[in-house]
């Protein structure tokens, strides 16, 4: 911000606004741990971890509160207008972003332990990391996007969420594989596709704040609507299973 | 995004009011007006922001010949009310300003009485037959400065007795009551408390159904509050000109930007 333009007359609009972006970031980095730690539980079966992740979703929500009494807090007492106002409704709206990501995260952390008691699907939890190993990436590079006000970078994030819907109607034909294979796969295959749900979730709230990212830039919100990969609830080809038999 | 479903904020009409193209203004040597060009809608609030120095107040002045008296002053260029030039020879200035009414920064009634104050205008361009058209004219005048229910009761009182809120109603009742199809507004609220500058706000908002409103204000708030476009003026020049909730939430230019974010222009 301070390099395209100059700084406040008043100083302390200058360290308000820097101090709900640094939130912001501090916020995000807790997210992005949440969503490694969720699926590196699943996959390593560690239910401590996935503990961990659970309880830190309620400093996540602690997070979201703050920011969200800090940006109201500049609003009263600053006017801000223009960028300055972009500033604040951006982060307002990224804190309700992040907040649901934190918690599909625990969601899916939470199915952990009742999956360590259930017959495992081969390749699933590993699949299921790369996809949220993805949208970690995604994430970081929607935030990097953000302070950098880098519209590009906001741009290849929201194509790149294309590839994590691919990957969870991949998922979703393979899981529907293995429960036509074997109904004692069904219980392990419907937690297993709750969470690649969880997941393609968290794709689009991150498509959402590469989308505040661009707001920020240029004033206005990306035009073109994105394309729907995650197509399974709308084409009867994927969902009957009828070619999988 | 920018048209808001809580408050109708667009314009009602395009159509031009007046027409301000390649306007220069020289105080002596000084170039206070650098080419100015602009397009005052009818109906419509139209603000000029700026810093101190910026000319916009010139520029206002400019719209009603008010610099006329000032000897130094030299204005160039065209500017057209209704597609007549204001500047033409043969345009007598009082009956220009009987037309373009003007308010100022600090409340000047007259020492006279309330009625008196509004009566004037309407008086001197011979306005009323009779004094019960005059009344009517007064009544009417008063209304629309939403001062009528205060002061119906004590209209032989002096203006000057008021208070400074009532004081500025008072003189835009007294600018409306010739009639005239624009209003000039120099900073109306600067000298006024909270409430009576939302009363005043209000009063500007009800005048736009029937007249151009041109209002100079050195408060962004203001400017964004009451009005539907907004021209910001920087060291003389006409910067940018656009839709008040444009120029507040996306500007163009850099400089708009950072004037109205507070950053040092």
């Amino acid at each position: 911000m301070t390099d395209e333009l100059k700084k406040h007359i008043a100083s302390a609009f200058d360290r308000d606004l820097e101090a709900i972006q640094a939130q912001i970031l501090k916020m995000g980095g807790l997210v992005e741990v949440a969503i490694r730690d969720a699926a590196l539980s699943l996959e390593t079966r560690d239910e401590e971890l996935a503990e961990k992740v659970v309880a830190g979703d309620k400093v996540i929500d602690e997070m979201e509160e703050l920011l969200n009494d800090e940006a109201a807090k500049v609003i009263a007492l600053r006017g801000p207008t223009a960028r300055d106002l972009r500033v604040v409704l951006s982060v307002m709206r990224m804190a309700a972003n992040l907040e649901r990501i934190g918690d599909l995260s625990k969601n899916m952390a939470k199915r952990t332990s009742v999956m360590s008691q259930l017959a495992q699907i081969e390749g699933s939890a590993t699949a299921l990391r790369r996809m949220a190993r993805d949208v970690e990436h995604m994430l970081k590079d929607a935030l990097d996007a953000y302070i950098q006000r880098d519209e590009a970078l906001a741009y290849d994030v929201i194509e790149r969420d294309r590839d994590v819907d691919q990957m969870y109607n991949t998922l979703f034909r393979e899981f529907l594989t293995f429960m036509l294979e074997d109904p004692r796969n069904i219980t392990s295959c419907m937690h297993l596709h709750f969470m690649a749900k969880n997941v393609e979730r968290m794709g689009d709230h991150v498509t959402a704040i590469a989308e505040q990212a661009i707001f920020l830039a240029t004033g206005e919100m990306p035009k073109e609507d994105r394309v729907k990969e995650d197509r399974t609830s709308s084409d009867p080809a994927l969902s009957s299973g009828a070619d999988l038999g | 995004m920018y048209d808001s479903p809580l408050r109708k904020t667009e314009v009602d009409t395009n159509e031009s009011k007046i027409s301000a193209r390649d306007v220069q203004v020289y105080y002596g040597d000084t170039h206070a007006i650098k080419d100015v060009n602009v397009e005052i809608l009818d109906k419509t609030v139209t603000a000029f922001i700026g810093p101190s120095g910026c000319g916009k107040s010139t520029f206002l002045r400019t719209l009603n010949r008010m610099n006329d008296t000032i000897d130094i002053c030299r204005v160039e260029g065209l500017i057209e009310l209704d597609g007549e030039d204001i500047y033409d020879k043969r345009v007598d200035p009082v009956q220009l300003r009987a037309k373009v009414g003007m308010v100022f920064q600090k409340p000047n009634p007259f020492p006279k009485s309330i009625y008196d104050n509004v009566a004037y205008g309407p008086k001197i361009h011979g306005l009323a037959k009779n004094k019960a058209e005059l009344d009517e004219i007064v009544e009417k005048a008063l209304r629309r400065g939403a001062i009528w229910d205060e002061v119906k009761d004590r209209l032989d009182a002096p203006g000057t007795g008021l208070s400074g809120g009532q004081q500025q109603r008072l003189c835009i009742a007294r600018a409306v009551a010739t009639e005239p199809e624009v209003l000039l507004m120099d900073e109306p609220c600067s000298a006024l408390d909270p409430i009576a500058t939302s009363q005043v706000e209000e009063l500007i908002d009800e005048l736009r159904a029937n007249y151009s409103v041109v209002i100079v204000t050195h408060s962004m708030q203001q400017a964004a509050r009451v009005s539907q476009k907004t021209a910001f003026f920087h060291l003389g020049n006409l910067v940018e000109y656009g839709d008040t909730s444009q120029i507040f939430t996306n500007p163009v230019d850099p400089r708009t930007e950072s004037y109205i974010t507070g950053r040092i222009g």
